[in-house]
């Protein structure tokens, strides 16, 4: 009998939770949808969409730009390591490069760009929340997903796939500097190794990535803000989703990247 | 000018108005009381449509608040928020011409900063606020710019939330001084929502209290202390022991 008891216990639980994620779901979805419809109807606000690009993709350079050049070096480093295993440290530049662009510059960038700019869009847009200042956007006859959410959804979309960009080459040049300084690879050779095997369909496929990523990061920043509960305990748990919430759907929508662009 | 006829509005079981009828006149100043939760908040953004109400009746200038277009409904209104709601990026004049740098009625940069110079001084604040940011004013001075803002545009209904909370027995003073001023001297239909019985004085023409979700009692601020209703007696003169219970 108690087991039972337990056992419908444990199955009202499971289910619970899957009707709340359903929930989740479709309130994200929601959200979503009415931010980009609005992106297609005006007033557009550039003045906001310009500040918006330069806090998210000029102030996040520094941030992907170090996290590349090093994680391009250390997998240098590592691919000489495991290849000389078998006599194929060779291929260090062409996966370097094909590592950096596909995989590593992308994603690193997204989950960097995630915990700095979800954090901050959903910090922030919790607190004006808080203290009605989204409210007072609607009593001045603005339209807070239009003048908050749109500029910010745009600005991360855009400036994604050029930070990606830029911190491929720095990747690049991170296994470039320690192929050549350290593990004495022939400058001309390592940049022709590298530019021998990257395709176009890599580097298309890595600022797609970084499109996508860049609207994740800033869709969940401004849906965890703009629903933020009350309070400080209310704005921080907002902050922890967004940026929870970002990593993981990067990590997934990553993974069905790779699917549709290398499955074949 | 506004009716509100049978309101009702829940959040989850809690049912925080629960049928109310209210009436204000054009150019009259309107002040709700009501004990912390009473539903006097939720009332006035039922009206100005940030809450949605589970149903009854909300006219303005005899049109359903609910329907027809929301920017043209939206531009009668001005809204003065409890902790002042400004918007910490911008600086305190384009704080006070948000409305007039965007939108159908928009304005030159160089206008819209004219007139929010002029609501700044109107208010009791020098032109040199105007390119401070909130964060850098104190309680009193950031009150007197949602003010600013809230009259900018010249509007015909003014919501007041808690115009005087958290600010010393002086600046509330000041601060109600200045609503009654702006409500005369602007002819407009004000709202205002407060605890602090010296407000209420200071600004109401008539007055309503709101307990268990309706208007228990309303009339004229005149009639006010001697309105026999017990509710209203106990609010009014601060007693712990009468009709409400202390403990909510």
């Amino acid at each position: 009998m108690f087991i039972l008891s337990w056992f419908f216990g444990f199955l009202a639980a499971v289910g619970r939770s899957f009707t709340a994620l359903l929930a989740a779901i479709g309130r994200i979805s929601f959200f979503m949808a009415t931010a980009v419809s609005h992106v297609f109807r005006p007033p557009l606000y550039p003045r906001e969409l310009g500040q918006q690009l330069l806090q998210i993709g000029y102030f996040s350079l520094p941030v992907v730009g170090l996290t590349a050049i090093f994680t391009g070096g250390a997998l240098a480093l590592q691919i000489y390591s495991g290849g000389s295993r078998f006599n194929a440290e060779s291929v260090v530049p062409s996966i370097v490069a094909i590592g950096m662009v596909r995989e590593l510059g992308p994603v690193l960038g997204g989950l960097m760009v995630a915990g700095r700019v979800s954090s901050s869009i959903a910090a922030e847009m919790g607190t004006m929340r808080v203290t009605e200042q989204i409210d007072a956007l609607t009593t001045l006859s603005t339209n807070p997903i239009k003048y908050l959410v749109v500029p910010r959804l745009l600005a991360a979309t855009l400036a994604m796939p050029v930070l990606v960009f830029i911190g491929d080459t720095l990747g690049i040049l991170g296994g470039y500097l320690v192929g050549t300084q350290r593990l004495g690879f022939n400058a001309a050779a390592y940049l022709k190794n590298t530019w021998d095997f990257l395709e176009a369909e890599d580097i298309v496929s890595s600022l797609t990535k970084a499109a996508v990523f860049g609207f994740i990061v800033a869709l969940m920043g401004c849906y965890h803000g703009y629903n933020s509960g009350r309070g400080a305990q209310g704005v921080g748990r907002a902050t922890i989703n967004a940026v929870v919430s970002a990593s993981v759907l990067i990590l997934a929508a990553n993974y069905m990247l790779t699917e549709v662009f290398f499955s074949s | 000018m506004i009716e509100i006829t049978d309101l009702h509005k829940s959040f989850g079981p809690k049912v925080v108005l629960n049928g109310v009828n209210l009436s204000i006149a054009k150019g009259e100043s309107m002040v709700i009381i009501g004990g912390s939760g009473t539903g006097k908040s939720v009332l006035i953004k039922c009206i100005i449509g940030l809450v949605k109400p589970d149903s009854g009746l909300i006219m303005v200038n005899g049109k359903d608040a609910t329907k027809g277009d929301r920017d043209e409904f939206l531009e009668q209104f001005g809204m003065l928020f409890q902790g002042g709601a400004l918007f910490d990026s911008l600086s305190v004049w384009q704080n006070v011409a948000f409305r007039l740098l965007r939108g159908p009625h928009k304005r030159s940069k160089e206008e819209a900063r004219e007139i929010a110079i002029e609501k700044l001084r109107r208010v009791g604040l020098r032109p040199d606020v105007a390119d401070l940011f909130p964060a850098e004013l104190s309680g009193g001075m950031q009150k007197r710019v949602g003010l600013a803002r809230a009259i900018a545009a010249n509007p015909a209904i003014i919501f007041f939330d808690e115009p005087t909370t958290g600010l010393d027995p002086i600046m509330s003073g000041v601060i109600n001084e200045l609503v009654r001023e702006i409500v005369v001297e602007m002819g407009a239909t004000a709202m205002t929502i407060t605890h602090d019985m010296s407000s209420v004085r200071a600004i109401a023409d008539k007055v309503a209290m709101i307990h268990n979700g309706v208007v228990q009692w309303t009339g004229p601020i005149g009639e006010m202390d001697n309105s026999g209703d017990p509710y209203l007696d106990q609010f009014i003169n601060a007693r712990a022991e009468g009709p409400i219970e202390a403990v909510r």
